[in-house]
């Protein structure tokens, strides 16, 4: 399979007053046409490296890489603008909050018809028709108000979907998808990655997939990268996980409450230093 | 789902509602305050205003008589309810300089002050906004320091001086703009007779009469004093700008526009400059209400016929009547641009409870 996505030695590195703090420190993957998954607890540096996918690490974050190679096109050389347009079309990011990552004065018919409006010069009627659509495919059931509603007025679940909407209308071949179903519920959780899915099956779409939630990761994703400290610790076949070698893995498996089993408390990992070496 | 089914936006209008019953019964009550210490101040100083009308040498007797006509020799609540009276009917009496009834001056006055505050807050927004907007894109940069600083010296420098600098400068050496005053001198008798007033405002006025060489002479007059004090109002603007726009430009919505490809263009000018309107208006509506009532200095150099004048002179010639009708006026306007900041507030932002 060819590469959609190949990442060799990625480092974000933000010049702090208090000295360069490493956020992502020499990460490498490849990705195909495929589900990865990426898992690592909060602060290992999941959402940086997503968004240096997309060179929306804003100053003072610093991106270097030996290698970013999106189908072909050097991330590290092309223009702004060149990446520009790639944004959108070809790679979408799914925004970790849809509380703070939606505007809050704008309608989100403004915010999901806007790309459609401008890039693809639709009308207002057929872009609406389709900012509907997308609405719809992600089990919003009333999509007219919620085309009329300000973000505030969206629950968290809701703010979830519209997002996931937002991001898959222009129908990219990578999307970063940030934690996109963490206030679903159960049965919406599913519709969801399944359309996700769908699209990674019949249209080719890569797709990258950030948790916390290590076992919904192992289900849903063909290979799962675990990260700590900005590295990346171990990549696993999903079907793999139990019997991950690494300890920073297995604590994570460990730490993930079983039903029936005992609500231990979460026995705090025990970390080695050597791991953020390795 | 916080959508509720009940349709919102009725609720939403019944909110609006609610919203506007609040803000009379406040807009009532900070009137009535307002009204409560000009009162008193006139009863305070220590000038008797029986005496300011009849004259010094006048008898008992005709000082009793008016009196009895101010209705002074009534209990002070009674005295008080009649002035609120008087004051929603639009009187506040006479001035006792002119003799004429104090609305009527003010009536005649506040349009030339409206005029030059409006156009100073038309061009501190125009200019203050796109320079606060671009300054706050580019921090550090030489555009940035330049509006730093201009913005400083908008800050720091005295009106006055300002204004004496620039009568010198444009009106006295390079013959650039008219000197004080709202016309020259030839214009401003042809005014008396040839112009309908139907605003008091002069280029107003002068457009509306289709005097077009009135109105050329009446804007070399007011582009110098409004364009200082649109400079004042320009510094504000602006720093304020930069502030709000960077705050704008670190949250996470501004990525999430970027992510879908937006050009900067649409990022900075409508996703992030919509949320900075929400606390700009504020800003706007307190320069605008500092240009009412603040530009006495201004007036005073420019030889501007507004209500900072009309108040000083009177303050001067201790005619109360005229400067508490004068405060009241100037009360009333911030109290009404107060309000309607409030309610752009509300149309601009969403979220306003
Ligand atoms: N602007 C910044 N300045 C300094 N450090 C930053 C900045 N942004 C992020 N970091 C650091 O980068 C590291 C990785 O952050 P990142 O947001 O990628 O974590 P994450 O894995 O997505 O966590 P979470 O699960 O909480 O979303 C964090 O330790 C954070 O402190
Ligand atoms: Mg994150």
């Amino acid at each position: 399979m060819s590469d959609l996505l190949t990442i060799r030695d990625l480092r974000v590195t933000f010049d702090t007053e208090t000295g360069p703090v490493e956020a992502v420190r020499g990460v490498s993957f490849r990705l195909g046409r495929e589900r990865l998954g990426i898992v690592g607890e909060s602060g290992s540096g999941k959402t940086i490296t997503g968004r240096s996918v997309l060179r929306l690490i804003r100053p003072p974050g610093r991106i270097e890489a030996a290698e970013m190679t999106f189908d072909g096109i050097d991330l590290t050389r092309i223009s702004e603008r060149e990446m520009r347009a790639l944004r959108g079309p070809r790679i979408a990011m799914v925004m970790q909050d849809p509380k703070y990552s939606l505007n809050p004065v704008m309608k989100v018919g403004a915010q999901l018809t806007e790309g459609l409006r401008l890039r693809d010069r639709l009308g207002a009627a057929e872009a609406r028709r389709k900012a509907i659509e997308a609405l719809e495919a992600v089990q919003i059931r009333d999509p007219e108000r919620v085309m009329e509603a300000y973000p505030h007025e969206l629950s968290g679940g809701m703010g979830q979907r519209v997002m996931i909407a937002m991001m898959l209308i222009p129908n990219p071949d990578l999307l970063i998808a940030d934690e996109p179903t963490s206030a679903l519920d159960v049965t919406v959780q599913a519709e969801v990655l399944s359309i996700l899915d769908g699209l990674v099956r019949d249209r080719g779409m890569g797709l990258i997939f950030i948790s916390h939630d290590l076992r919904l990761v192992a289900r849903f994703c063909d290979r799962v990268l675990v990260m700590y400290k900005g590295r990346i610790v171990e990549e696993v076949a999903a079907g793999e996980l139990t019997r991950a070698k690494h300890p920073y893995t297995q604590g994570l498996l460990n730490c993930l409450p079983r039903i029936g089993g005992s609500r231990a408390p979460l026995p705090g990992l025990d970390r080695d230093a050597d791991w953020a070496r390795a | 789902m916080s959508v509720s089914d009940t349709s919102f936006r009725d609720s939403r209008l019944a909110f609006a509602l609610r919203q506007g019953g609040g803000i009379v019964l406040s807009l009532a009550a900070t009137l009535l305050g307002l009204l409560l210490v000009t009162f008193f101040i006139g009863r305070v100083v220590p000038i008797d205003p029986v005496l300011a009308v009849v004259g010094e040498r006048a008898t008992q007797a005709q000082y009793d008589a008016v009196r009895e006509a101010l209705g002074l020799d009534q209990p002070l609540w009674k005295q008080f309810g009649i002035y609120v009276w008087d004051a929603l009917h639009g009187d506040f009496g006479q001035s006792i300089r002119t003799r004429e009834p104090v609305v009527d001056e003010i009536r005649r006055y506040f349009p030339a002050t409206l005029e030059l505050a409006t156009l100073a807050t038309i061009f501190g927004v125009i200019v203050g906004v796109p320079a606060g907007v671009i300054a706050a894109t580019r921090p550090g940069s030489l555009i940035d320091q330049i509006v730093r600083i201009v913005g400083l010296m908008g800050y720091s420098m005295p009106v006055f001086w300002l204004g004496l600098m620039g009568l010198l400068l444009f009106y006295g050496i390079l013959g650039w703009v008219g000197g004080p005053g709202q016309l020259d001198a030839g214009y401003q008798m042809l005014m008396e007779f040839e112009l309908t007033r139907h605003t008091g405002m002069i280029l107003l006025d002068t457009a509306l009469n289709g005097r077009w060489d009135m109105f050329a002479n009446a804007l070399s007059h007011i582009v110098l004093p409004a364009g200082i004090l649109g400079y004042t109002s320009m510094a504000y603007i602006s720093r304020m700008t930069r502030s709000f726009m960077m705050n704008e430009l670190g949250q996470e919505y501004i990525t999430t526009a970027r992510v879908k490809g937006m050009p900067e263009w649409r990022v900075i000018w409508v996703h992030a400059l919509k949320n900075v309107m929400v606390p700009l208006i504020t800003v706007v509506a307190l320069s605008y209400a500092y240009l009412l009532e603040g530009s006495v200095l201004t007036e005073t150099i420019f030889a501007w016929p507004g209500l900072g004048s009309y108040i000083t002179d009177a303050l001067f010639a201790a005619d109360m009547p005229a400067v508490l009708g004068g405060t009241v006026v100037v009360g009333v306007v911030f109290i009404g641009l107060n309000m309607l900041s409030d309610i752009l507030y509300r149309l601009v932002d969403p979220r306003a409870k």
